[in-house]
């Protein structure tokens, strides 16, 4: 098990109230599966995402990455944390316009306080994996928004995270497009083992997942009729998923 | 330094326009701190070259401070100096500005007056009543005198003993005679009138070779003296006082200029790349290593535009200044100024990217950062 939530309940200040983000959410996302989570927006998909990242601490239950519990770690425990078990994919791709498509990459390892000349081989496999080996020498304004978002997705794998998360990824390509990257990400997924958590709002791309959870309000649930996807996961995937709230 | 380095390359006009600045306040701190030393030591080499420790004024009047322009003090109190413990040389020495001619040549000088074999002076021991030993610049003044030739200091016919030093004061070079000599040459209320066996036996100032045991304090409510170290003498020179000071004013602004300049770019820099920050925080970045990574930059970048600034400078100061002008290239008014260039500069950088540890890794989530 890569990503245990269980119980999350996040609030945030509201004027004189608090606002619920999150409501008793409990989800669990094995290796090597793709959970996509669904809803509309504000229904508390990104808050789920930050909770899962560490960037945020929810005010009661207990998220778990890779079997380390989160709860109590320090702030540069997360850091440490994040920086070696997590990859996040950002609905923008957020690439930093100074470094090529390879140093985006190299990056990852300068910042664990690895040598970046020594993941070189690394970074240009990932970027062969995601069919921009002949762009490695590009800068982000010299890509294409599919392949601006194909390097961040092999940025986010450069560490070698054992947790995917993956921000509505498709928001900024055309459809085409869009599928194409969700087609990578879910093979990426099932060649490198991560437990993948894709947030999207573009019911089209349901279907490459493993399973599918909705959130509404804060709290999740089953997918609507007649959205085109399986409820549940797929049994291939062999997940075991639980929503409660 | 990853991405410092490539941010450096990526955007080079706005570095190098930060750099350009730099460099450029650089050169004046550089320009202005030679030109200041320079100009100190026409004002102060004669005392900071003195061999003593100490120097005793004669008491100035309550609330005032002492003055190489007001004090005189006689041989009664150079002698009463020589018996207090702890002082073990006390050396009356006379000072005065006058005009020393040689042939149709005359020049401003400073009449330092000595006993004869003092060791206040170079080559103290070839001074008596009718020779002086003379500054190389004053010799050269004089239209370049040698041992041997005859000039007259305020009227006074006297050989050149010896030409020896650089010593100069208040921007005049000196001439050390003996200080019978001096005294004839000063004006009357330098000079003194003491009577008795002291008669016409003063000086400006007693020169004071001391030892930890001295209690000079009490030494000087018993003589009427008030004694300060040599530097601190150096205030007693008023024109010492008022141009180093305004000088190291206009050099202190520099350096805050710099300084704060420095911190603006860094800030509006850091700014524009909160969103970097944000997403570098967001993959696991730790704090530490983009302050690393943003400090290593700003001291690139300083280091690069101070050298340049102190290069420069010091390429002017040696092959463009004319002689004329006191400029003096030491690694003290080089090399100094460049450090504090640095420091303070690092101080302007460090002030503004501290606003990385502000920035929320959680901004780099969703579409709007």
């Amino acid at each position: 098990m890569s990503l245990d939530l269980s119980d999350v309940t996040l609030t945030y200040p509201d004027g004189d109230d608090r606002l619920t983000a999150l409501d008793h959410v409990t989800l669990h996302v094995p290796r090597g599966t793709l959970t996509a989570v669904a809803g509309p927006s504000g229904s508390g998909k990104s808050s789920l995402l930050a909770v899962a990242a560490t960037l945020v601490t929810p005010d009661a239950g207990t998220v778990s990455v890779d079997g380390v519990t989160t709860t109590g770690l320090s702030r540069a425990e997360l850091t440490g944390l994040r920086r070696r078990t997590i990859g996040i994919v950002f609905q923008q791709p957020h690439l930093l316009p100074s470094l090529t498509a390879l140093e985006q990459l190299q990056l990852m390892a300068s910042i664990d306080g690895r040598s970046p000349a020594g993941a070189r081989g690394r970074a240009l496999e990932l970027l062969a994996a995601v069919g921009l080996a002949d762009r490695a020498g590009r800068r982000p304004h010299q890509l294409s928004g599919g392949q601006r978002q194909r390097v961040g997705i092999a940025r986010a794998l450069m560490n070698e995270p054992t947790l995917l998360l993956v921000d509505e990824p498709t928001s900024a390509l055309d459809h085409e497009r869009g599928a194409a990257v969700v087609d990578l990400i879910t093979r990426l997924t099932r060649e490198r083992g991560t437990a993948t958590v894709l947030v999207t709002h573009d019911r089209t791309h349901l279907r490459a997942a493993d399973r599918i959870v909705e959130v509404d309000d804060g709290r999740l649930g089953d997918p609507p009729s007649g959205s085109g996807t399986s409820v549940g996961y797929r049994p291939q995937g062999g997940v075991t998923a639980t929503m409660s709230g | 330094m990853f991405v410092a380095w490539r941010d450096l390359r990526f955007a080079k006009g706005r570095f190098a326009l930060m750099g350009a600045v730099i460099t450029l306040i650089t050169l004046l701190v550089g320009l202005l701190s030679a030109l200041s030393a320079g100009l100190a030591r026409q004002n102060i080499s004669a005392i900071t070259g003195l061999p003593a420790d100490r120097i005793a004024f004669a008491a100035p009047g309550p609330g005032r401070s002492p003055s190489y322009g007001d004090s005189t003090v006689t041989a009664r109190q150079w002698r009463r100096w020589a018996e207090v413990p702890g002082v073990t040389r006390a050396e009356p020495l006379g000072i005065t500005s006058t005009k020393a001619t040689a042939g149709d040549r005359s020049a401003p000088v400073s009449a330092f007056g000595v006993r004869a074999g003092s060791r206040l002076a170079p080559d103290g021991g070839a001074i008596h009543d009718r020779t002086a030993v003379l500054s190389a610049a004053a010799a050269a003044g004089l239209g370049g005198l040698a041992p041997g030739d005859t000039f007259a200091l305020a009227g006074r016919r006297l050989t050149v003993a010896a030409v020896a030093g650089d010593a100069s004061f208040s921007h005049t070079p000196v001439i050390w005679t003996a200080l019978s000599t001096w005294a004839s040459v000063a004006p009357p209320g330098a000079a003194g009138t003491a009577a008795g066996p002291d008669a016409g036996a003063t000086a400006t100032v007693i020169a004071l070779d001391t030892t930890a045991g001295a209690d000079v304090a009490a030494a000087d409510r018993a003589i009427g003296t008030r004694t300060v170290t040599k530097d601190g003498s150096l205030s007693a020179i008023g024109s010492y006082a008022s141009e180093n000071g305004s000088l190291q004013l206009m050099r202190g602004f520099l350096f805050a200029i710099s300084a704060l300049v420095v911190g603006a770019f860094f800030t509006v820099w850091t700014i524009q790349r909160a969103g970097d920050i944000a997403v570098l925080k967001a993959l696991g970045a730790s704090t530490a290593h983009l302050l690393k990574d943003a400090l290593g930059q700003a001291a690139a970048l300083l280091v690069v535009g101070t050298l340049l600034g102190t290069g420069i400078a010091a390429a002017l100061g040696a092959l463009v200044v004319p002689d004329t002008v006191p400029f003096l290239l030491t690694p003290a008014t080089v090399l100094a100024p460049a450090a504090v260039m640095i420091l303070l500069g690092a101080l302007g950088a460090a002030l503004s990217v501290r606003r990385i540890t502000s920035v929320d890794p959680l901004t780099a989530l969703g579409s709007a950062r």
